[in-house]
């Protein structure tokens, strides 16, 4: 079985996002020079990704980013020592203000692109949601231009049966989950959190990895994704409203008393 | 760009790859990704431990004997070992050490000194074991991988020894070895009776490598030997010591009465006239151990010195918010403190000496990596010519000649020199060994010197620009902590006097002087092609110092007496000083040029460069001025302190000489001021994150 996850990078959160309008668009103050991460909800996919083909002997993993490729390289020195895959880089902007099907058209063209990948026998992973770019869209474009139709989203798990089918948790309203059941692949999964922990780091496996990764790096295609015909009006932070109280010496039962009292609002 | 575009200034605080192609490791990713392993352990446990109170008892506790699992589960444990032995770095692996020491350091020294202290172990072992033990050790250090219910054997190195009323002493050794007993056709068994003192690790070592000296005849001499928690005997793992400093390493005075067979004696022996003879004596195996180490501890002081910046710039830029005066959007509200110019020039001299030093710490780390292999070469050729002791030496001193005469070939126009003869002094490993060799044995004790001596007196700048903040355990970065680590950084591993007295014969080399003569002149053609780096200031600054360490070596003071003298340390001990703030000027100016050159031609930093590179120009002449400053303090002092007043005579022509000298750095101070101011204004403009990364 293929598992293929898309996933690419997003500013470290602590950084000051500030944004401005740049020749091409709305985009953060000097964004290329902000440290990035793996976006987390990918990351999420990506952990179950390699939980499942660790379960699944003969799987393999494969790692579909699109972004600016120095970038991603700073980004792979630590993915790439979480678990083993093969990594499909693109070359272009993973900033959030970039059409979900421009980034889309790209990431199916590459995974169409992957020598000898039998698409029934793979599933296409990545985030529901992004930290970035939260147009939720991204993963259900991706799967109807490779002409897969079976989509699960805000995934929690997943389960392969003894008859091969996948049995799916999706997250639905009310802080409940929608059980399915997927004869067999392909299929699409925006993963939501998922239940495993951030796999510990693996030198071995990153030297390993980056043996692939350089080169797959050096040979990305460039993918000049852009904001399409989006247009924005205004592009702020959220206000920040701090209502902090440092307080010292508050008795326990103050405390919980004063939290019911706000979550009952 | 155009002559109305602003020049360019700093943006953002140094990426992760900009830094690793200004130290010159970029090509590394085993090491980029050796630093992303550090990092998220340093930033995370440790960080939350030392917030948590962890440092605020010298008891090595829960807690802190946690982090022991999470440095192997990260690979900061491996990263010593070779692949063959569950390691992951090929080669020599000082810049490796070095980067995951900086990294720890940036929040914690004493996480670093408890990572580095299990590579001290184990490294008489590595350096000079036999191949069985070797291949016996080195496995057990190795983490155990997931699902491996072996538990890693943790080493420590056991040394020092208390001796009343002084401390530690490393040259004589009062840990004794003596035959137990020796069946004939068996291997000897040796009783150890050491007590070490200041051991780190002890809590939970369960192997140590310990010096030792014979105390019975059918014994030569001194070694290091392997004893381990489970040999015969008694195995005191002692009391812990009482530190106010590096809490986050355990360190006690452990007591052991052993016994061990004498195949533990590390390199191994040999019999001769029915006495056990060490391969190698314990100074020959802690000459090729502490030869490096001191290195990382160098940089562990430049870390914390970098790592102040960010939390300084928040401080002072935050420092009236939410009072009364002073709305959102005013001066005061947005830059705070730094309205004030004597602040952020503070600020630029913290920066630039935390530049300078990891410079130069860098750079020792990667000469160590050069002269690793050309050492083992010396030391087969040597081995199988059957040279030691002073047929070695002899050997050496011809093998140096080659190296100056080399040196001085590499100078020399490719037209008129000898090519053919310059082709086979580069191919031949040992004069390249003898160029490296000379390097190291000035470089080693300069960056362990001025980066943790001159480091502490300016942690202390930073302390003080946090004010009362500054000396609070809610003071952001832990900068009390590395004020005070600081001080430790100086004095273990070889005292600041220690470093001094190993430089004041090093520096005199005449195949280091050869070198040093070489850069003099490369400075000033930097000078001519990039100015504004002040090395031109560096350049006069080493010209003075050479032209004073010359005429020092002849010169007599008042009394007749000779000055240069490796007694008269009030000479010889300034001018040692004075050197390293000029190699660590010298590195910086190369690092930032070499910056220049390398960055260019790699996109990802294209953004960041000019800005940054700007920035670091300015905070290179900064320290350049500065370098030349002392250095010309110094050698006035040495030159004029010990002869009498002249009276109403003139100088002689040597004080003429040393005049004329000295007032070119005055020259090269052009501008120096206009870049400190610049880089100040920097500080004011450059984006910092939101928050720290680490919690406080």
């Amino acid at each position: 079985m293929n598992i293929i996850v898309c996933g690419s990078l997003v500013p470290d959160p602590l950084q000051t996002l500030e944004p401005i309008t740049g020749p091409t668009g709305p985009a953060l103050k000097n964004e290329m020079m902000l440290p990035s991460w793996l976006d987390p909800w990918a990351g999420h996919a990506l952990y179950e990704a390699s939980n499942l083909a660790a379960k699944n002997p003969g799987s393999k993993v494969y790692l579909v980013s699109l972004g600016p490729k120095a970038k991603l390289q700073q980004v792979m020195m630590t993915v790439a020592q979480k678990v083993p895959f093969e990594l499909i880089a693109l070359d272009g902007s993973a900033g959030g203000f970039t059409d979900a099907a421009e980034t889309a058209a790209a990431i199916a063209e590459a995974i169409s692109a992957i020598p000898g990948l039998d698409l029934n026998n793979t599933l296409i992973f990545g985030g529901w949601e992004s930290a970035s770019r939260g147009a939720g869209a991204t993963m259900q474009i991706v799967g109807e231009r490779l002409g897969i139709t079976d989509q699960f989203e805000g995934v929690d798990s997943l389960e392969i049966q003894a008859d091969g089918s996948l049995k799916i948790m999706e997250r639905v309203e009310g802080g409940k989950h929608q059980i399915s059941v997927c004869t067999a692949p392909p299929a699409v999964l925006g993963w939501a959190t998922g239940n495993l922990p951030e796999p510990r780091n693996n030198p071995q496996v990153g030297m390993a990895n980056m043996r692939g990764i350089m080169p797959s790096l050096q040979k990305a295609k460039p993918s000049p994704v852009t904001t399409g015909d989006i247009a924005f009006a205004s592009v702020s932070l959220p206000s920040q409203t701090r209502t902090t109280q440092v307080v010292k010496d508050v008795p326990p039962d103050q405390i919980a008393a004063e939290l019911v009292a706000w979550i009952r609002g | 760009m155009s002559s109305t575009d602003p020049a360019p200034t700093l943006q953002a605080l140094p990426s992760d790859q900009l830094r690793a192609l200004q130290w010159r490791f970029a090509d590394r990713f085993d090491l980029t990704m050796l630093i992303q392993s550090v990092r998220p352990v340093a930033r995370g446990p440790v960080a939350r431990l030392v917030a948590a109170g962890g440092r605020n008892t010298h008891d090595w506790t829960h807690e802190k004997n946690a982090l022991l699992a999470i440095y192997d589960e990260s690979g900061i444990t491996a990263a010593f070992l070779e692949p063959e032995f569950g390691g992951f770095i090929e080669g020599p692996k000082n810049l490796a050490l070095a980067l995951v020491a900086f990294e720890l350091s940036w929040v914690d020294a004493g996480a670093a000194t408890c990572s580095l202290a299990s590579n001290l172990g184990v490294a008489p072992i590595h350096e000079r074991g036999t191949p069985e033990q070797v291949a016996h050790y080195m496995p057990l250090v190795c983490p155990p991988h997931p699902g491996d219910a072996r538990k890693p054997t943790r080493v420590a190195f056991a040394l020092t020894e208390p001796i009343p009323f002084v401390g530690v002493e490393t040259g004589l050794l009062g840990g004794k070895m003596r035959v137990a007993s020796w069946e004939e056709d068996q291997e000897p068994m040796l009783h150890i009776d050491k007590r070490g003192r200041f051991i780190t690790n002890m809590d939970f070592a369960n192997v140590v490598t310990a010096a030792v000296d014979s105390a019975d005849p059918r014994i030569k001499g001194s070694c290091i030997v392997i004893l381990e928690k489970t040999d015969p005997g008694l195995w005191d793992s002692g009391v812990p010591t009482r530190k106010m400093v590096h809490q986050l390493s355990s360190t006690c005075d452990p007591v052991f009465n052993q016994t061990v067979p004498a195949s533990r004696i590390v390199g191994g022996y040999t019999i001769k006239d029915g006495v056990i003879i060490p391969n190698y004596t314990h100074s020959e195996v802690i000459e090729a151990v502490f030869r490096r180490t001191r290195v990382t501890v160098g940089l562990m002081t430049s870390s914390k010195l970098l790592s102040a910046v960010e939390p300084i710039i928040r401080y002072q830029r935050s420092r009236f918010r939410g009072g009364e005066t002073g709305a959102p959007g005013s001066p005061r509200f947005d830059l705070g403190l730094q309205t004030k110019q004597d602040v952020v020039h503070r600020l630029v001299d913290i920066w630039a000496t935390g530049e300078a030093g990891a410079a130069l710490g860098f750079e020792t780390a990667r000469l160590f990596d050069q002269l690793d292999p050309l050492d083992r070469q010396k030391d087969k050729i040597f081995a199988e010519k059957g040279l030691t002791g002073r047929s070695a030496m002899k050997a050496m001193t011809k093998i140096q000649q080659d190296a100056i005469e080399c040196v001085d070939l590499r100078t020399q126009s490719t037209d008129t020199r000898d090519n053919d003869r310059l082709e086979s002094l580069e191919a031949d490993p040992l004069v390249q060994y003898a160029i490296l060799d000379a390097q190291a044995n000035v470089f080693c004790p300069a960056c362990k010197l001025w980066n943790t001596g001159h480091g502490a007196t300016i942690m202390r700048e930073a302390i003080s620009l946090m004010g009362g903040y500054g000396i609070t355990e809610d003071c952001p970065g832990f900068l009390p902590h590395k004020w005070m680590d600081a001080q430790l950084e100086a004095t273990y591993e070889g005292p600041e006097a220690v470093q001094r007295r190993q430089l004041s014969v090093t520096m005199t080399n005449s195949l280091f002087v050869k070198q040093f003569e070489v850069w003099i002149n490369e400075l000033k053609a930097i000078n001519c092609e990039t100015p504004g780096t002040g090395a031109c200031a560096v350049a006069s600054a080493m010209e003075l110092w050479l032209w004073t360490v010359r005429h020092l070596q002849d010169a007599t003071d008042a009394n007749g007496a000779k000055l240069f003298n490796s007694n008269r340390h009030g000479i010889t001990f300034p001018l040692a000083d004075a050197l390293c703030w000029l190699l660590a000027s010298r590195q910086q100016i190369l690092d930032v040029i070499n910056l220049g050159v390398t960055g260019a031609q790699d996109p990802s930093v294209a953004e960041e460069l000019p800005g940054t590179l700007a920035f670091f120009t300015d905070l290179c002449h900064v320290q350049a001025a500065r370098a030349a400053g002392e250095t010309a303090r110094i050698c006035g002092e040495v030159v004029f302190g010990y002869i009498n007043p002249p009276g109403c005579s003139c100088c002689s022509s040597d004080q003429q000489t040393f005049l004329r000298t000295r007032s070119k750095i005055d020259g090269c101070l052009y501008g120096f001021g206009i870049a400190k101011d610049r880089a100040a204004n920097a500080l004011t403009t450059v984006m910092i994150p939101e928050a720290l990364d680490y919690p406080m």
